[in-house]
């Protein structure tokens, strides 16, 4: 098993992943199955991670953070999705779309009001970029926001917003248009609203394919008033703001990513060992055999791409380039080696009391979320220099 | 209080286990060590007692050189400093020469209160508590499902099969703990951070004031004279009901002389 030292992680870092690993085991393993079959979401986990500091992993110890870093939160978004994606998928939107904003450009009276329950994971925050006419096209952004009486009144809607509608939701960052530059550009700002304002309602919960244990909602904002000094950074640099904020989501989304296609390899071993068909260990089969070794060598891939992206990303080295590709190699992977430890899983596979077919349901959303493996695509061409005017390169 | 933690580093119970052919000890490079698990309760209850009484907590191992990995886990949980008894005269020492050895350690750190699970995942004969607390002469309070501490007075349930025992004792004492009694701690990034600064004494025996005569394997006052793997389980009865499923059910446990 992958459980050995490697890639010359750091001690604490090594340490972090064999906790978290533990953790997953013991707390999430056991009871997530449930709560995804009632699509629930795991309150009691959530606090459990909580206690023990995970959402509060990248940020300074003055605001109630752990004093780590992005790579120790994707350490343990990989170590919690090879167990299970839900509460992976809670960690990464409260730790890098709900609390990093306001960490990042949020004044210091605005970290001090709201990070210290984000950190301690009591509360947590969601981000609302997508709406319903695009996600992709953010610059399309419909929702606006307008000054009014030392308010600021916001009107739209947002869809597919993780961790907006749980009890515990402390704030929502909308993206919103506050006004047009001189060519009749939007200009995007970023607001925090808080839960419970009164405009600001919190729709049906969606159905989904997977990640059932999570919270996803759709948000609808109705002359929703919040004080001028809600605007998260500046005015009119939300666009640049969120443009950060999903570089790093996508090492986040492919770390978690490489959690899931690692976890299929777990199971995959696990049962090929157990599993006979005629008269031995299925394992003993070169179609199985073939199937996991190319399971593992796309996790392991995935996960040294993920490793480079984050390791340019905290020497404050240009990542974008390799941020996309960790996201379109590790989405593939999950999806990939979900597709084949199903197949290894046969009828087993099919049934949700099973983890590979929660890891089956899992996956393809991580082909879509926080940047489809097409815009991965755009962004790499574009990095690369290639376009209509002819490649940069010589 | 000057509270210690005696922790010992087990085989994983995940992984398979086994004994040395050489000289029936166990092999310890076969499997990871993991904090025995009942100890990573007393931690807790250590770490507990302090937070709500001030003072400090100290790690005490007995083990080789990888049972530092165990004592940094408990230093990573909160646990101030360790104590680490480390010496190869001390391979294959039983239950009652550990005691011995671990007896000189508290003697020479002191403690208000030595914590410890009620066994261990690997031995498990369950003494070492007792046999401390013979050692240093002092009270024991052992399998304890709740503490409480007043003044130089414990209190504790002591589980049994029945309910609980109400026991308690004064201070220095020996306490034993099962898994009832709390809710262990995950190390956070933060304690996994400040364990790295915390210190860690190493003893060697001569620096404990242990006698070499009374320690490992060859005066061990119990021997492994042989070990088997345990027999491979074998196929269970089916009973087929054909109307008769009952009635095969109650020959069969009468036959077991279950009934």
């Amino acid at each position: 098993m992958s459980d050995a030292p490697g890639y010359g992680l750091a001690d604490e870092h090594e340490s972090l992943r064999r906790a978290v690993r533990e953790f997953a085991r013991a707390e999430v393993a056991p009871v997530i199955g449930d709560y995804y079959e009632r699509a629930a979401f795991p309150y009691d986990i959530v606090a459990k991670m909580g206690a023990m500091g995970l959402f509060g992993l990248p940020f300074p110890e003055e605001y109630g953070g752990m004093g780590g870093d992005y790579f120790a939160l994707c350490l343990a978004l990989e170590e919690l999705a090879r167990v299970d994606s839900s509460v992976a998928i809670t960690l990464e939107a409260g730790v890098s779309l709900g609390a990093m904003p306001v960490y990042r450009f949020g004044t210091e009276e605005q970290r001090g009001r709201w990070l210290p329950d984000l950190c301690a994971g009591t509360r947590l925050g969601a981000f609302g970029l997508t709406e319903p006419g695009g996600g992709t096209d953010a610059g399309a952004t419909r929702t606006t926001a307008r000054l009014d009486g030392g308010q600021w009144v916001i009107d739209g809607t947002k869809v597919f917003i993780t961790n907006s509608g749980t009890d515990i939701t402390a704030l929502v960052t909308v993206t919103a248009v506050t006004g047009r530059g001189p060519e009749g550009r939007p200009e995007i700002s970023a607001i925090v609203v808080p839960s419970g304002t009164p405009g600001f309602t919190v729709g049906q919960k969606y159905s989904k394919v997977g990640w059932s244990a999570s919270d996803t909602n759709e948000l609808v904002f109705a002359d929703c008033r919040v004080p001028a000094d809600h605007l998260l950074g500046e005015r009119g640099r939300g666009y640049a703001q969120f443009l950060r904020t999903l570089d790093e989501g996508r090492v986040a989304i492919a770390a978690l990513s490489v959690g899931l296609a690692q976890g299929c390899v777990d199971e995959c071993l696990r049962y090929s060992a157990e599993r006979t068909a005629f008269g031995r260990a299925i394992g003993g089969y070169q179609a199985i055999q073939f199937k996991i070794a190319d399971m593992e060598a796309r996790a392991h891939t995935a996960r040294l791409a993920y490793y480079d992206a984050a390791a340019r990303m905290l020497a404050g080295l240009p990542f974008k380039k390799e941020a996309a590709i960790a996201k379109l190699v590790a989405s593939n992977a999950a999806m990939d080696n979900a597709r084949d430890a199903t197949q290894v899983f046969g009828g087993y596979g099919f049934m949700n009391e099973f983890p590979v077919g929660r890891f089956y349901r899992d996956a393809k959303i991580l082909e879509i979320g926080e940047g489809t493996s097409e815009v991965q695509r755009m962004l790499i061409a574009r990095e690369l220099g290639v376009g209509p005017e002819g490649s940069r390169a010589s | 209080m000057n509270i210690v933690v005696l922790v010992k580093q087990v085989p994983d119970t995940a992984t398979e286990r086994k004994l040395s052919a050489a000289d029936s000890t166990l092999d310890r490079a076969s499997a990871d060590g993991v904090i025995n698990e009942l100890d990573e309760y007393a931690i807790e209850e250590g770490l507990r007692l302090k937070e709500a009484h001030g003072g400090e907590v100290t790690i005490l191992t007995m083990g080789p050189d990888q049972a530092s990995d165990s004592i940094r886990k408990a230093l990573s949980m909160g646990a101030d400093k360790a104590v680490h008894l480390v010496d190869d005269a001390l391979h294959g020492s039983d239950a009652v020469q550990t005691s011995y050895a671990l007896a000189q350690v508290l003697k020479k750190i002191g403690f208000d209160l030595a914590v410890l699970g009620s066994e261990s995942t690997d031995a498990r004969t369950g003494v070492l508590a007792a046999a401390l607390a013979e050692r240093l002469g002092v009270p024991q309070l052992s399998l304890a499902s709740k503490v409480e501490i007043d003044g130089s007075t414990v209190r504790i349930q002591r589980i049994t099969d029945y309910g609980y025992d109400r026991v308690e004792g004064s201070l220095p004492a020996v306490l034993s703990v099962v898994e009832k009694i709390n809710e262990p701690r995950y190390p956070s990034f933060k304690g996994i951070m400040a364990a790295k600064k915390k210190p860690v004494e190493k003893l060697s025996l001569a620096d404990a004031g242990i006698d070499p005569a009374l320690v490992g394997l060859a005066g061990a006052t119990t021997q492994v004279v042989d070990f088997a793997d345990a027999p491979p389980r074998e196929a269970g009865t089916v009973v087929k009901d054909e109307g008769d499923g009952g009635a095969k059910l109650a020959e069969f446990l009468a036959a077991k002389k279950f009934v």
